[in-house]
């Protein structure tokens, strides 16, 4: 079985580079954290810790941009996130707690209509294969909602695949993930940060890795 | 572009799968336009008189009851966070969601107003125009309505909120369109309404899809 | 950070000192006196000489004097909305809480202007030509103004997020000044086309100076009168919103 990962655009590993300075959120009233740095490059991932309610999620959409930070500044090699918004999505995929697909649609639909949104060209086959890769032969065609709760993230797992972002921003995601499929991510993951690509993680649990970065917040 | 039609095929896609939500709509507009004549009473002449404006309305109405639609699925199930962080701008995406939500709310109604027409008595001509000025003014609606429905995205009271948002900023869009009709009915030039409701279809192309793009970023901050 | 020394030497009044809440919160506070008494000083003037000194006009007899608050009440609900519009727009573009406390602020006063035009309108209508309301462009805008102001209140109240109700609240603003002038256009359009009322409101008989002199002053009154309740309002906006902030719990009152 081959991956379909190859290195990315045959860049030195040390051009990628996701860079946050002095990064203060504020949701609501609450302060969630100020002045924090942190920074990933290819072929690293790091996993982000914390209790509940600490801001690991609000972290993840403050660096994925779905959100302004309160003070502070990321940039994607070396480029503002927000000034060259376009070329920082090329390389993104974030992934956050809710499944981000739609349910009257089948898996393969969804990942077909998926991809072709964010102007990746992929063919049937591929799609079928990251389908089956997943364990999800002869769900293919059913409407997501017929899946339960663990298929559909496996689904989501096969995006992973078919994407071929650079960085991976993954918000709890071995949540509802069988035994099985916790190991099929993590082989997931591996061969990504293997093959040049980066990942940001958060986790209640321990996550089954080796050589990530800790960010405690 | 082939992002732009991918969403079309989407939406499309998903109102395929549920029907009922969009008949349900049309089924609105055929009924509500029923109540007036039986409110009012069959003199076809006043009932001539009074069509413009009663079949206009009511395609107004329900072209707002389809836009509670428009993103609010999306939103709940959080595609509609993934599309604004795909490389492809979000604005056009959003256009693609406006174009899929007027052949879906729009179009038939512009399809359905002659054989309505039909229960007030109007001719053959003024049907005609009355198709045209739909044809005009409803994506008009559905660009306007996709600022309000990207407004009111996930806050309390919606709907009626986007109603009352809503409603005061498509009265250019029924004083030209129902008046275009009326005035065809009496034998006055309509050249001047077409000019004007083309012109407000121009401006909203430009400006609606903008400030809707606006409205979704914040609706998901 | 006081001020900004300029090239002579001179020191400048550094304007951005006032975006913050925290500053502008007892400046607002030591204008709003002033802005009552002009309210006061130009309303005295503006009644006495619509009461007394304008004449009385030969076909409509006194009851036209309400034109002297329905006029100014009408300019105002429109500058108004205007100015609500633009602090909004200023509080989307560079990201300033106070900008959008002041267009939250501005809202009700806009939305009382219209109303009170609405209302004088009506009983202006009423001896004139018989009818309560009459469907003239300048009276059909101004219901429609106000279904703006309401929607704009409407949309605020209903998200609980301050800072995404004043952006959200600010799009909406913005979106109605761009359909102000549309919709006014529209109307007038529409009721020459339908032939209402043969007398507009807003067509008074060649104005006598001492009119438009009595319409000025009162529009003057309304606009300080705008001023204070706005700065009063956004006081406490201010207050509701920083109630967290040091500042606001060691305020005298507070504690």
């Amino acid at each position: 079985m081959t991956a379909y990962f190859s290195d990315f655009d045959n860049l030195p590993l040390n051009q990628s580079t996701l860079r946050a300075s002095a990064l203060t959120c504020v949701r609501g009233e609450r302060t969630l954290f100020t002045d924090l740095d942190l920074q990933v490059s290819a072929g690293e991932w790091l996993h982000i810790r914390g209790e509940n309610g600490i801001g690991k999620t609000s972290l993840l959409r403050l660096l994925a941009g779905l959100t302004a930070p309160a003070a502070g500044s990321i940039s994607w090699n070396d480029q503002s996130i927000v000034a060259d918004a376009s070329e920082y999505h090329r390389n993104l995929l974030f992934l956050g707690h809710r499944d981000s697909l739609k349910e009257d649609l089948t898996a393969f639909e969804n990942l077909s209509i998926v991809t072709a949104l964010d102007g990746v060209t992929v063919s049937e086959d591929e799609i079928l294969f990251a389908l089956h890769r997943f364990g999800l032969r002869g769900r293919e065609d059913l409407p997501v909602n017929c899946l339960s709760a663990g298929q559909k993230r496996r689904v989501l797992l096969a995006r992973l695949l078919l994407r071929k972002a650079k960085l991976w921003i993954l918000d709890e995601p071995f949540n509802a993930l069988d035994v099985r499929a916790v190991e099929m991510l993590s082989e997931l993951i591996g061969e990504h940060i293997a093959a040049g690509g980066m990942a940001i993680m958060t986790s209640h649990q321990e996550i089954p890795m080796p050589n990530g970065r800790v960010v405690q917040l | 572009m082939s992002a732009l039609l991918a969403v079309i095929r989407r939406d499309l896609l998903l109102v395929m799968r549920r029907k009922s939500e969009v008949l349900t709509i049309l089924f609105f507009f055929v009924i509500v336009t029923s109540l007036f004549p039986l409110g009012i009473g069959a003199d076809t002449a006043l009932l001539r008189k009074i069509a413009p404006g009663v079949i206009w309305v009511t395609a107004l109405l329900s072209t707002m009851l389809g836009l509670q639609r428009l993103f609010a699925s999306d939103f709940a199930d959080g595609t509609l966070e993934q599309m604004a962080l795909s490389p492809t701008p979000l604005t056009l995406l959003v256009g693609g969601k406006i174009a899929a939500h007027w052949l879906v709310c729009g179009l038939p109604l512009v399809l359905l107003a002659p054989v309505i027409g039909l229960q007030f008595d109007l001719d053959a001509s003024t049907l005609g125009t009355f198709i045209l000025a739909l044809l005009i003014g409803t994506p008009i609606l559905s660009l306007i309505g996709a600022i309000g429905a990207a407004l009111t995205l996930g806050v309390r009271g919606g709907g009626v909120l986007l109603s009352l948002l809503v409603l005061p900023l498509y009265i250019p869009v029924l004083i030209f369109g129902a008046g275009a009709v009326y005035a065809q009915s009496v034998g006055l030039d309509v050249g001047g309404h077409f000019s004007v409701l083309a012109a407000l279809l121009v401006l909203a192309l430009f400006f609606a899809p903008w400030a809707t793009t606006a409205a979704v970023r914040i609706a998901i901050e | 950070m006081s001020s900004t020394i300029g090239k002579n030497g001179n020191q400048f009044i550094h304007w951005f000192k006032f975006s913050s809440p925290a500053t502008f919160y007892p400046l607002a506070g030591k204008l709003i006196p002033f802005f009552w008494a002009l309210a006061i000083i130009f309303g005295i003037a503006g009644l006495w000489i619509s009461f007394f000194v304008a004449p009385v006009d030969a076909v409509q007899g006194q009851g036209y004097r309400i034109i002297f608050i329905h006029v100014p009440a009408s300019w105002m609900s429109m500058f108004i909305y205007i100015v609500m519009a633009v602090w909004a727009g200023l509080g989307l573009v560079f990201n300033t809480r106070l900008s959008a406390m002041m267009a939250q602020a501005l809202a009700p006063t806009g939305a009382l202007m219209a109303f009170i035009s609405l209302w004088t309108g009506a009983f202006w209508g009423k001896p004139m030509w018989g009818a309560w309301w009459v469907w003239d462009a300048r009276l059909t805008s101004e219901l429609i103004l106000l279904f703006l102001y309401l929607g704009f209140m409407a949309l605020q109240a209903s998200i609980d997020d301050p800072r995404r109700a004043d952006k959200a609240g600010a799009i909406l603003a913005l979106v109605g000044v761009v359909n102000v002038p549309i919709i006014y256009f529209s109307v007038k359009w529409w009721n020459t086309l339908h032939q209402g009322a043969s007398i507009s409101v807003d067509k008074a008989p060649s104005m006598a100076h001492t009119m438009l002199l009595g319409m000025l002053l009162m529009a003057l009154c309304l606009w300080m009168y705008s001023i204070a309740v706005a700065l009063m309002r956004v006081r406490a906006i201010i207050l509701e919103r920083e109630s967290h902030a040091d500042w606001v719990r060691s305020l005298e009152g507070v504690k």
